[in-house]
């Protein structure tokens, strides 16, 4: 077990491994997303509120759990990399973030675009829930600012790795907002205490896209990381060695 | 201690000092993290005296009521126990609704009526086909917002 994950942790070995598992997560992924797009906007029945105009959620759930995700990824393997020096983890990290930035916009976005004829708003600033992941956003954008201000790559890996772990407070935040404190916002449904408070109809098609953008992220995530691990290692003789291969050998 | 041990404990108790903050800021500022003050509240006189504020709970069903010709309206507001009264001249949202949350920004006036100048809708967290609402509207008695299911004891008070 732990031979299999230091060899994993190699970033030669994980350079040529990397294109096979993201495939492996890519066709699933957007077989599901196929589906769930489809059904979502074809099959699933209109709410009895707010008519076609609830099919927003087929996008905007996917990424707001996916904006939260991506941060935790991103704090947790910054903490790997700090208490175990493992090079792949600030890699991972580092590819984490622009992913999860658009995500997080992709949430927000949407979200303003169903408030302002639901709600009767595009935003509001007092919001516990939009306010948090507002901040969740600035997090992304200081996180990527930070890294790309310190030229010593060691030395941007440890500090974003400190940031990305205080900002984890953010996310919890974001994820309780509207159960500790009133919001605009409405409560959970998928994980209400009661069961899924929604229409099988319509939870399948949400279900299949929420799985389908997190196996189209993974796959994103490790060709991310393989440039990535490309551009650390660029000094490294197993690069060198691997371009001056001839074509069939890389 | 081996360094990566030490590594390991210094991230951890910077978690849990972090954490530890974090508590305590938000239960500091746990009223102005709250989006709406609910109408119970209200009407015991906790609300911000000199500044607008926000409101919310459910709209009484069969109280909404329109002026001919203008765009003023009142409706009252719920939280199930007591009731407010609610005066606005405006659109409302598409999905402002009798017995649907409803969320409104404005002040009180001297006389307990709530004055509001922003009205939004909040939606809950069901989603449901229209023909399984109203096969369960057929079967079930809405009881959540009318009228006659208020407590009396809830008066407005300025103090």
């Amino acid at each position: 077990m732990w031979k299999w994950f230091h060899q994993l942790a190699s970033p030669p070995h994980f350079y040529r491994i990397a294109p096979t598992f993201s495939l492996v997560l890519l066709l699933p992924g957007l077989a599901l997303i196929a589906y769930g797009v489809y059904a979502g906007l074809f099959l699933a029945p209109m709410d009895y509120q707010q008519g076609d105009a609830f099919r927003i959620i087929y996008i905007h759930v996917p990424s707001a759990y996916l904006s939260l995700m991506a941060y935790m990824i991103m704090a947790v393997a910054g903490g790997i990399g700090l208490i175990w020096r493992m090079k792949l983890a600030h890699a991972v990290a580092a590819s984490a973030a622009p992913l999860g930035a658009w995500f997080t916009f992709l949430a927000l976005a949407t979200g303003s675009i169903w408030g302002r004829p639901m709600w009767g708003t595009w935003w509001e600033w007092a919001d516990p829930r939009m306010m948090s992941e507002l901040i969740l956003l600035f997090f992304y954008f200081g996180y990527m600012a930070l890294r790309g201000a310190i030229d010593d790559t060691a030395k941007a890996d440890k500090a974003s790795a400190v940031l990305a772990l205080v900002g984890v407070i953010n996310v919890i935040i974001v994820h309780y907002s509207v159960t500790w404190w009133s919001s605009l916002h409405q409560g959970q449904t998928i994980m209400a205490k009661e069961g899924p408070a929604m229409d099988p109809g319509m939870l399948y098609p949400l279900l299949a896209n929420i799985f389908g953008f997190t196996l189209l992220f993974g796959s994103l995530i490790l060709r991310r990381t393989r440039t990535e691990v490309l551009f650390r290692e660029r000094r490294t003789r197993w690069v060198k060695e691997m371009i001056l291969a001839p074509e069939g050998q890389r | 201690m081996k360094p990566r041990q030490q590594r390991m404990l210094a991230v951890g108790l910077v978690a849990v000092g972090l954490a530890i903050a974090a508590t305590f800021t938000l239960r500091a500022f746990k009223d102005n993290m709250m989006f709406f003050v609910e109408i119970s509240d209200v009407m015991a006189g906790n609300y911000p005296k000199e500044r607008n504020f926000r409101i919310g709970g459910l709209v009484v069903a069969g109280t909404i009521e329109r002026e001919e010709g203008s765009m003023d309206m009142s409706f009252m507001v719920t939280d199930t126990r007591c009731a407010l009264p609610v005066t606005y001249s405006g659109v409302v949202p598409d999905l402002f609704r009798e017995g649907q949350g409803v969320v409104a920004h404005g002040r009180m006036d001297g006389g307990g009526t709530f004055v509001a100048d922003k009205i939004m809708a909040k939606h809950d967290e069901e989603y449901m086909a229209p023909e399984v609402a109203e096969s369960i509207a057929k079967h079930v008695e809405d009881q959540t917002a009318s009228v006659q299911h208020l407590s009396t004891e809830c008066s407005p008070s300025d103090s």
